[in-house]
């Protein structure tokens, strides 16, 4: 057994997650395929999404295979980077958000 | 590298997962040709650019060209009725001195014939007149713009490049190439500028056609995507890079035995500046000569033997069966 939690040739290993629980998994792909498809959005639109969602969920396997997606489909570096500070931005606005409840209670229990 | 180191470190490469153990996993080894339906010719090793990707290691210090005699053997050889297109390619054709001659005899011949140039070309005062040349003859025009983003086409093939093409793309454009109802054909290549495979054909191209209208009012009518193959300086830029291995690994790993059925070797002869023949010029860049009961030469040419030829196939014909197929004409699986 590999000593490492990250192997890069882990991601190769995604294709077969299915294992143990094949039904599950093919309904997986399913959802999978059909989601990250091209649909209203464009491919490319929706690989710049998953490669946010990669990168603010530091998933090391989409990161990996997400630059490679948008890469292929002409995708700019400098695109790829504004579609991760929306990420990173929104990950901002989400912890900033929930001050409120920190602000709620400070203001419930000061004097 | 040389030609025989190119081809140690490939057999290295595929000494696990060989590509004819692929094959022969799909019953499809010995893999022989089919027929010859296109003649595509290397006429020269000269070009005015020496860009990071070209396999034949192509630039201005090379003078390999192809003799008048092999010329005029090519066109005997095509003259066979199954030799459905010639296909014209470098280095940079307009370099050769009897091109202008070559369109003129070829474009009588009714077939189909197509130049890969590299666009930028036609801008020198020295070649522009083969904007009208094109024209005259209508003969395709292939022009590879690896990317739309400027710096990365830069970083392939050059500095100032992208502005050039674009100029050249619209000089072809008010010829009427790229345009409706003219039969003036012109085809953009897509490679990708680094280490991984091109993304879906019909995606690209909706790209290319959207920007390319917008951002520089140009037309154009199909892209063809093709991925690296692992020789000339793509090979020694995977090597310099550290991504050898890996961009073998992907290309095995995307091995897709429905290409195989169609992969262009199989209705294509490559003829190098020499006259030699080759099952493709990817093998004529490694010198893996045609196998031995096929004729070796242009002069020779002898299609019933040509046309049920096997083939000879090593580790960089993975790039050919990867996704959705790869080949001159872009992509297998449509």
């Amino acid at each position: 057994m590999n000593q490492q939690y990250y192997e890069t040739e882990d991601l190769q290993d995604f294709s077969k997650i299915g294992e143990f629980a094949p039904e599950q998994g093919k309904k997986f792909f399913d959802y999978y395929l059909s989601s990250t498809s091209a649909g209203k959005l464009t491919e490319r639109e929706k690989a710049l999404i998953a490669l946010a969602v990669a990168t603010v969920r530091h998933c090391p396997y989409c990161i990996d295979a997400y630059t490679n997606k948008c890469l292929s489909l002409g995708v700019g570096s400098d695109e790829m980077m504004e579609a991760i500070h929306v990420g990173a931005a929104m990950v901002a606005g989400d912890t900033l958000a929930h001050a409120t409840q920190m602000r709620k209670i400070v203001k419930q229990k000061e004097m | 590298m040389n030609h025989m180191e190119q081809e140690k470190l490939l057999k290295e490469l595929d000494s696990s997962r060989s590509f004819a153990e692929r094959l022969k996993a799909c019953a499809s080894y010995p893999l022989y040709a089919q027929a010859v339906e296109t003649l595509q010719m290397n006429i020269t090793r000269r070009c005015n650019l020496c860009c990071r990707h070209c396999h034949v290691n192509a630039s201005p210090d090379r003078s390999e060209e192809m003799s008048r005699l092999d010329m005029e053997a090519c066109l005997r050889a095509a003259s066979r009725p199954e030799i459905k297109t010639l296909d014209i390619t470098g280095g940079a054709p307009e370099m050769h001195p009897h091109l202008a001659w070559f369109l003129q005899e070829a474009a009588g011949m009714r077939k189909r014939l197509l130049v890969r140039s590299n666009a930028a070309i036609l801008l020198d005062k020295k070649y522009e007149h083969f904007l009208d040349i094109y024209a005259k003859t209508a003969v395709e025009v292939v022009v590879s713009l690896p990317s739309l983003h400027r710096d990365r086409t830069e970083r392939m093939r050059g500095a100032d490049i992208f502005d050039r093409i674009v100029a050249a793309l619209r000089g072809l454009n008010s010829r009427g190439y790229g345009k409706p109802d003219t039969g003036l054909v012109l085809d953009l290549v897509h490679n990708p500028v680094g280490a991984f495979l091109p993304g879906a054909q019909q995606s690209l191209e909706e790209e290319y056609k959207t920007r390319l209208r917008r951002d520089y009012g140009i037309d154009f009518n199909r892209l063809y995507c093709l991925t690296n193959c692992p020789v000339g300086r793509y090979l020694d830029f995977l090597k310099r890079s550290g991504n050898l291995e890996q961009y073998i690994g992907l290309l095995k790993d995307a091995f897709n035995s429905a290409a195989v059925e169609s992969v262009m070797c199989r209705t294509t002869l490559s003829v190098a500046p020499d006259g030699h023949l080759f099952d493709c010029d990817f093998n004529q860049i490694l010198d893996l000569s045609l196998s031995s009961d096929a004729s070796a030469h242009i002069r020779d040419f002898d299609y019933e033997k040509l046309a049920s030829r096997e083939i000879v196939v090593r580790g960089h014909c993975y790039c050919c069966t990867a996704g959705a197929g790869s080949s001159c004409q872009g992509v297998l699986q449509k």
